[in-house]
């Protein structure tokens, strides 16, 4: 079979407090390299909590999340910062680009914190990637300069820049009208057949459709998983089945 | 090239609120600016008065004393008896062979050395005021002491010209009422009284001087002490007045008489110095911290305001410390240049103040307002503010990138 470049074992994410609640509860989770899964589900069920849990930002109260065969809860903080920098691509539902900065320099961001490349290389690469996306006359505009739909593919830029084996994004269409919706699906889909690992979450369910596997989360635990591009065929999931 | 970034990012923020960074800047050139005028304007008047004092006192007096008093016959008798009131003889012992201890001490001290006389008087003139009577030898004198260019009306040599001549301070000649040429009456320590005429008048800037003490020939001030041929203390000027206290406990080895510097005689005047020296280092601190609370102020709006820029750099995968770094690194860019204004700022403020003359009441002569230069003030205001502003911008900055990105992500969605 092919390899597996995320996995999750047991993940289990409550918060502690006065009234505790689970925001995961007990996911397992494995997703090939090239694969494009897609979660779904109600809101407030928890994708987005286990998206966190899957690109680093936020550490599992149980269970593991493993990275290219590499377990990550025992990792220092600034370990799993290194992680994110060069091998998880987080996209968010808002862009989060750096409002003084233009939609070239967002891009180089990432790539000048991790410094591994020459000025004119990673100069070379940001523009290459703004260009792969349409944006090729948009390197010198700020965010406030973009469309949504601009403004989400230089955030998609930034988190390809590092080249890294594994992109998460949260809702990424979400706030984008029907035609932006539709090039940020085209590209994730382009990703994904490039060789990376992508996991979506959408409450678009054509969308959803479109991926290689989806998964629906309620309450926090997956709820069931479909499988098959554009296929509409339900399977009854056991959770540990994938 | 991690650093470049961070450079970029700081730079972003301080430019794109220019109003703010201004006010930042200009709270720390303020605060260095001051702080550089008044570090010139207390060390200049310090070192003013230092001068004086050393202009006009001698560098070491070598007096006919012994440090730790010779034993009492009582003492020697009644070894634990303490005697606290066994009367010396009444005259003073003097220093013996004078003129060969002074060849002895000529011979290596950098420097010279006089003799003199000194006593108490009192000098009446309608009213009776008590002063201490310094009998000189003027041709030896102007050696060891500046009263020559301290004269205001006469010269010292006038000494010589009438007999019992004294020169007065001029302070004393104003309460007296007297000018050169009067004649005052000098009473002795023994009774003797003696008529004397005032031949000159000097000024020395120091009021205890100017006011208490009088000079004459040796001769007059022994004959006052009814002590023929003594010379009590031999004063000594150095040509460089900071060797005194060496040379002072070099003198008294040799000699055995107590010798002190002019540090020494004036210890009280120089410890109330130390005392107003840290009281004015404590202002300038507490001036450099406040100024740089507009740069405290300046980052935490700064670190509240990109709350959600710190959420974004720190889950794109930057450190933490890196995060931090880019606000303190603005406080740097505001203290630096705000350090370089308050530089040139300091520069002009002590500039204008030496363009300043004031009637300076101990010389009794307008001057200009003396000001230090030291490039040392500029290089500490600089070093103080520049830690206090990173130091203000550190707290504020610590406290914003401890933040979990997720906290603020799902604020923002
Ligand atoms: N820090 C928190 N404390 C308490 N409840 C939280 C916290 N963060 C999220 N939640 C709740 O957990 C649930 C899951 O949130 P989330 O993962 O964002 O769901 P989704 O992305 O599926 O809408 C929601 O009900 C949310 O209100
Ligand atoms: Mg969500």
């Amino acid at each position: 079979m092919s390899e597996i470049a995320l996995e999750a074992v047991g993940l289990v994410r409550r918060i502690e407090g006065a009234i505790s609640h689970t925001l995961v509860n007990g996911i397992d989770l494995a997703v090939d390299k090239g694969e494009f899964v897609a979660i779904t589900g109600p809101s407030g069920s928890g994708k987005s909590s286990l998206l966190y849990l899957l690109g680093l930002l936020d550490a599992p109260s149980e269970g593991e999340v493993i990275i290219c065969g590499q377990p990550t809860s025992k990792l220092s903080e600034n370990e799993r910062a290194k992680v994110r920098l060069t091998r998880c691509g987080f996209v968010f539902q808002f862009h989060f680009l750096l409002p003084e900065f233009t939609s070239l320099d967002n891009v180089l961001l990432p790539m000048r914190a991790a410094g591994r490349l020459s000025e004119r290389e990673m100069r070379e690469r940001g523009l290459e990637l703004l260009a792969s996306l349409g944006l090729k006359d948009h390197a010198n505009k700020r965010p406030n300069q973009l469309s949504g739909g601009q403004r989400q593919r230089v955030a998609i830029a930034r988190a390809l820049s590092n080249r890294p084996e594994i992109i998460v994004a949260d809702e990424p269409t979400g706030a984008l009208d029907t035609t932006s919706t539709e090039q940020v699906f085209a590209i994730l889909r382009e990703i994904a057949d490039q060789g990376r690992t992508v996991v979506v979450v959408t409450h678009d369910p054509a969308l959803a459709a479109r991926a290689d596997r989806r998964m629906h989360i309620v309450d926090g635990k997956v709820h069931q998983t479909l499988a098959g591009r554009g296929q509409a065929e339900l399977e009854a999931a056991a959770p540990t089945e994938t | 090239m991690a650093s470049n970034l961070l450079l970029d990012i700081a730079w972003t923020h301080v430019t794109t609120r220019v109003r703010q960074t201004l006010v930042g800047m200009a709270g720390v050139a303020m605060g260095v600016g001051f702080t550089i005028m008044m570090a010139g304007l207390m060390q200049g008047s310090q070192i003013d008065f230092l001068r004086q004092l050393v202009d006009t006192m001698p560098h070491v007096t070598v007096q006919d004393e012994r440090r730790t008093a010779p034993p009492q016959p009582a003492d020697q008798e009644y070894g634990a008896v303490q005697m606290s009131n066994v009367a010396n003889v009444n005259a003073r012992p003097g220093i013996r062979y004078p003129e060969s201890v002074m060849a002895s001490l000529r011979s290596w001290i950098p420097g010279d050395v006089a003799p003199s006389v000194k006593t108490t008087a009192i000098i009446d003139h309608g009213g009776r005021i008590g002063v201490t009577l310094v009998g000189i030898d003027p041709r030896q004198e102007i050696k060891v002491s500046k009263l020559a260019s301290q004269m205001r009306e006469g010269q010292i040599t006038d000494l010589s010209r009438a007999p019992n001549a004294i020169i007065i301070g001029q302070a004393l000649a104003e309460k007296l009422a007297v000018k050169p040429g009067n004649t005052v009456a000098l009473i002795g320590g023994e009774g003797t009284e003696i008529s004397s005429t005032v031949a000159g008048i000097f000024r020395s800037g120091l009021k205890r001087v100017d006011e208490g003490q009088i000079y004459a020939l040796i001769g007059t001030a022994q004959v006052m002490m009814g002590q023929n041929g003594i010379i009590n203390e031999l004063r000594l000027r150095l040509n460089d007045p900071l060797s005194a206290e060496n040379i002072a406990s070099e003198v008294e080895g040799q000699t055995g008489y107590k010798s002190v510097s002019w540090e020494e005689a004036n210890s009280d005047l120089l410890s109330s110095f130390a005392v107003r020296d840290f009281i004015v280092l404590t202002v300038m601190g507490a001036m450099l911290l406040t100024s740089s609370f507009a740069t405290y102020n300046i980052i935490s709006t700064i670190t509240n305001e990109k709350r959600q820029d710190i959420a974004i750099m720190k889950s794109l995968g930057m450190r933490e410390s890196s995060v931090r770094r880019i606000f303190i690194i603005e406080a740097a860019i505001i203290g630096v240049v705000g350090i370089l204004f308050g530089w040139i700022m300091g520069y002009l403020l002590c500039y204008s103040w030496s363009q300043i003359t004031i009637y300076n009441t101990l010389t009794g002569t307008t001057v200009p307002i003396s000001i230090y230069y030291s490039p040392m003030h500029y290089i500490v205001a600089g070093g103080i503010s520049l830690l206090s502003c990173t130091g203000a911008a550190f707290f504020p900055a610590r406290k914003a990138t401890r933040v979990h990105p997720v906290e603020i992500i799902r604020g923002a969605s």
